[in-house]
């Protein structure tokens, strides 16, 4: 009976279910993550500029679950939403905001707008037509089980040898160690 | 029944409804966990009044309902009618948005948390990393109320309260990874995020985590068990709601029904935090010793404990029927109070007749159930005590003051915890 | 006076002056300072959980930090002195109750000794042990509410309700002496107003009994608490010196380390009768303070102890006519209320009314250390002083 039941749910897994990620969660994603990316620049208030980004964070998390990539969701969600927008907030909320929504905006300057909304173009048009040859065609198996074994494989690397990404790791946790100390320095009156 | 059905209920080889992709016994399995801790929170509302009350050599509710006992719905009608205030120079938007998103993180996270092998709507593969990040987003719900209500405590408050959760959700995502190192202790080699993994490795290394290489385990707990306290804003770091200092911190604007959303979520909350540890250190839905004493016989005895707590809950309520006054002032209370009794009698019954039936037949519809109710109950209990805990901190601490929170924070937990993780590194090494 | 001996200076009093410079203190503009944010100015009050009636503070922030602050007084202002000049002197003597009313005792009797003083009559020996024991369940008592509130306000809810049972039995007391708890007009121009009750003695004996192993059920709770001393100890240091220089008196006072008591200093009442000591602390914090007080209230006890089983049979009223028309000429009167030196200076012209009537309240004295025992400290510690110093806005208002 156990067998039976197995099998019977292997079955269910492998054949006849629908994956979630469908393309319809793709749109709506998608699209939230557009508009709120747009809220966050035309808002004046810079909470709710804030507010917006937050939104954008998380459909991005969204879009890195579809793409069966969980761990990175996580720390997504832990590190930007949870952490850096909470600290981004509890500036924000210092700053005197009817001053500072009269202050003149740097996405006011025209001409640097539109040349990077230019190289931007530039860049997706490049990407769209000689993408095939950049990116690799096959189609990445589906590691979501063991998603957080082959980052870790990737970093640290396995049982004697050194990962692909180790050595650029190490580098960059002394640098946000050095941003760390000079941050207190910069802050601390006297240490 | 249906095999299909069966399969959830099962718990040596079920799946939870995410794994199996049913999306129809996830809206289910949903449904009951948002129902529960709904009732949950209505019961703890209740009884912190009560145990307060008893510390604090006074009664507590004692008016509606047989000691108070539909006090938490007096309360609830109570907030529902109420003039539902917002400031003229509030933040409109905001000031609506934020306590859903307090209350919408603090629901969310209930979906990883394993009730049992199979009783949790997902087992997702980062369940822990989910439920830290998804917990920590319940921050902004509080320090957006306190921006948007445009007054200088709420600011205050949330101020407090996003500098407090930033800095103790570092010594907290230190000692989880101290129990993640621990699961990894096994043939493969390889560790697990997943919730219900966690629980199987400490099923599997035949001991809760929080003896695990004494006393590092239990360091780690104990530096979790501060920091969740923190993390919920209970006191003595209530320092975000410090009545006595910030009137009512960050909620100080509201009222009505969106107060009642902050408070429904701190609850949920701090069930939350406290199923995260009971998960990770204390072997979460296992019942005592399942290796040791794993013999039918005993496996039989556990399983009639769920139905003599509701028999010794049942009695307790008789007790009170017992010494009611006779007066007729108290009859109806007294009715109350036995049909109470019989309710919960019942459910006794109820529970005693399926370990019953169920002791035997492993397979059975049963057989199931009973283990399927185990597994709830022995997870439930331990929760239990942390919600116990919460209330007796608050009846027997003063608050501490902010840059002492930050202190303790950064200065003893921090280091602690860094220390913790890297010895129990190393002794995993040289042990495995 | 006593052998009693104040060891502090003119000097040091004056040196403490000049230290309390108000001129950096500007707090109607706020400044611009780090990260632009603006520094915070907020109303402490009046209607706020933690400042003990319908004071308000006026903070100046910087984040959390104190940089400044301002009391407001007079919300409950009556005009209680005013009010004395045309009342006759019996008619007055129940509005004193109405100033500290949680120390409504304490008040009569300085009021009640201050005229006799102006009359030249003396209370009788037996009323004068009334007087003491009931004034020093009124100390317990006023001590009691302050720690539940002080301890309430540092968050921890538990004592309150501890000494708010406990208090009930000293008011149970009173209401058996003279049927009102909290206003009790106990005292009358020269004597008691009532004779005690049967079974006075030993319902008082009873309460210490009760009352001795409480104290100690508070101290367990509170003394050796990791955080009540992380929130207390350091937390708004007052030197001996500054206290004197700013007319600090009572337990503020003495935590400071003065051993400045006027019940020793220039006794009153039967109080040269009695061994007790003057407890003293050392740092001036908020910690010493408490112990202090603490410590009072065993002090209190012995004192209530003694004077029970020392109490002599006799008249409970003078010799004082029916009519009270002290003569002509002025009074002032000090004694030592739970909160402090609480004075009352009576000019007489010889009518039944007073001419002019002032009283230097304890917490209105007391108050005006607020601003220096909080400076640089955070907001918190601005909730834990204002409940150590024990103002009794009834008090600071009049």
């Amino acid at each position: 009976m156990n067998l039976a039941m197995n099998s019977a749910l292997n079955s269910t897994i492998n054949s006849g279910m629908a994956p979630v990620a469908t393309p319809w969660f793709f749109y709506v994603l998608a699209g939230v993550a557009v508009i709120s990316g747009v809220l966050v620049i035309t808002r004046r208030n810079a909470v709710h500029a804030a507010l917006a980004l937050i939104v954008t964070l998380l459909a991005v998390t969204g879009l890195y679950l579809m793409l069966y990539a969980p761990f990175v969701a996580g720390v997504q969600i832990i590190v930007y939403a949870g952490g850096i927008m909470v600290l981004f907030l509890f500036v924000i909320m210092l700053v005197n905001i009817d001053r500072s929504s009269k202050e003149r905006r740097f996405n006011r300057i025209w001409a640097v707008g539109l040349g990077a909304a230019c190289a931007l173009l530039a860049l997706f048009v490049f990407a769209f037509t000689k993408g095939k040859a950049l990116f690799p065609d096959r189609g990445m198996p589906l590691a979501e089980g063991s998603n957080t074994q082959e980052i870790a494989k990737m970093l640290y690397g396995e049982a004697g040898r050194m990962g692909q990404y180790t050595f650029a790791f190490e580098i960059a946790s002394l640098l946000l160690l050095v941003a760390i100390l000079g941050a207190v320095i910069m802050t601390k009156k006297k240490i | 029944m249906p095999n299909f059905i069966m399969s959830y209920l099962d718990s040596k080889e079920a799946l939870t409804p995410g794994s199996a992709g049913s999306q129809f016994w996830a809206l289910i399995y949903v449904l009951i966990i948002f129902a529960g801790v709904s009732v949950a929170v209505i019961a703890m509302n209740w009884i912190e009044r009560k145990l307060l009350a008893h510390f604090q050599v006074r009664l507590g509710p004692m008016r509606v309902g047989p000691h108070g006992l539909l006090q938490p719905i007096a309360d609830a009608v109570k907030l529902m009618i109420k003039e539902d205030i917002i400031p003229a120079e509030a933040d409109q938007l905001v000031f609506w948005f934020a306590p859903m998103i307090g209350l919408l993180a603090a629901f969310t996270v209930y979906t990883v948390i394993p009730f049992g092998p199979s009783q949790a709507v997902s087992d997702m593969n980062i369940g822990i990393l989910f439920m830290l990040g998804v917990s920590s987003l319940g921050v902004l719900g509080i320090v957006v109320a306190g921006w948007a209500s445009n007054s200088h405590y709420p600011l205050i408050g949330a101020l407090r309260s996003s500098a407090q959760m930033v800095s103790y959700e570092v010594a907290m995502g230190l000692a989880v990874v101290s129990a993640i190192l621990m699961t990894s202790l096994n043939a493969s080699g390889t560790g697990t995020l997943s919730m219900i993994g966690i629980v199987q490795a400490q099923q599997q290394q035949g001991v809760w985590f929080i003896f695990k290489f004494f006393p590092l385990g239990l360091i780690a707990f104990a530096i979790f068990a501060i920091a969740m306290v923190a993390e919920t804003n209970r006191a003595p770091f209530d320092l975000a709601e410090a009545e006595s200092e910030l009137t009512a911190g960050y909620h100080t604007e509201y009222s009505g029904l969106r107060w009642s959303l902050f408070m429904l979520a701190e609850y949920a909350a701090m069930i939350a935090v406290s199923s995260i540890a009971v998960t990770l250190w204390l072997g979460g839905w296992m019942r005592p010793f399942p290796n040791l004493l794993h013999a039918p016989a005993w496996d039989f005895i556990f399983s009639l404990f769920p139905g003599l707590t509701f028999l010794a809950l049942a009695a307790i309520a008789l007790i009170g029927v017992a010494r009611m006054p006779a007066h007729s002032f108290f009859r109806i209370q007294r009715i109350g109070l036995a049909v109470f009794a019989a309710l919960l009698g019942f459910v006794a019954l109820l529970l005693l007749v399926i370990a019953v039936a169920g002791r035997s037949a492993d397979m059975s519809v049963a057989g199931r159930f009973n283990d399927g109710i185990d597994h709830v109950y022995w997870f439930v209990l331990k929760v239990a005590v942390f919600m116990y805990l919460f209330i007796w901190y608050r009846a027997t601490w003063p608050r501490y003051r902010f840059d002492q929170l930050m202190k303790i924070g950064w200065k003893v937990m921090l280091p602690i915890s860094l220390g913790v993780l890297i010895v129990t590194a190393i002794v995993g090494v040289i042990f495995s | 006076m006593s052998a009693y001996k104040n060891d502090q200076t003119n000097d040091a009093s004056n040196r403490a002056l000049s230290s309390l410079d108000r001129s950096n203190l500007d707090l109607k503009t706020p400044d611009k300072t780090y990260l632009d944010s603006n520094e915070l100015i907020i109303n402490m009050g009046p209607q706020h959980p933690a400042t003990h009636g319908v004071l308000r503070v006026i903070l100046k922030l910087d984040g959390e930090k104190v940089l400044g602050t301002e009391c407001v007084i007079g919300y409950l202002h009556r005009g209680v002195e005013k009010i004395a000049e045309n009342r006759t002197y019996t008619m007055f003597a129940p509005y004193v109750d109405r100033m500290d009313y949680c120390a409504a005792v304490s008040n009569g009797l300085g009021y009640c000794e201050a005229v006799e003083k102006l009359m030249n009559v003396e209370a009788p020996p037996r009323a004068q042990y009334i007087r003491v024991i009931l004034t020093e369940l009124q100390r317990i008592a006023s001590h009691q509410l302050w720690l539940g509130t002080h301890a309430l306000d540092i968050g921890a809810m538990t004592p309150l309700f501890y000494t708010f049972r406990d208090r009930e039995e000293i008011l149970k007391i009173f209401e058996k002496y003279c049927g009102a708890r909290l206003t009790t007009h106990a005292f009358r121009i020269g004597g008691c107003q009532y004779e005690t009750y049967a079974g006075f003695e030993k319902d008082v004996k009873n309460f210490l009994t009760f009352f001795a192993p409480k104290i100690d059920e508070y101290e367990a709770l509170l003394t050796t608490n990791r955080i009540w001393l992380e929130r207390t100890k350091n937390v708004g240091v007052i030197s001996g010196a500054d206290c004197i220089a700013l007319g600090v008196t009572g337990p503020v006072l003495r935590a400071s380390g003065v051993k400045w008591d006027l019940r020793k200093a220039q006794p009153y009442a039967a109080y040269s009768k009695f061994d007790f000591e003057i407890p003293t602390g050392e740092n001036g914090d908020t910690y010493d303070r408490y112990l202090v007080r603490m410590q009072e209230m065993r002090q209190s006890m012995r004192i209530v102890e003694q004077a029970v089983d020392a109490i002599p049979e006799g008249p409970i009223m003078g010799k004082v006519p029916k009519v009270i028309k002290p003569p002509v000429g002025e009074i002032y009167h000090s004694i030592e209320a739970p909160k402090g030196e609480l004075g009352y200076f009576i000019v007489s012209d010889g009518s039944t009314q007073p001419y002019r009537l002032r009283v230097r309240p304890p917490s209105f004295v007391n108050l005006q250390a607020l601003d220096l025992m909080v400076r640089g400290l955070l907001v918190a510690d601005v909730i834990a002083v204002i409940g150590t110093i024990d103002i009794v806005l009834g008090e600071v208002d009049r």
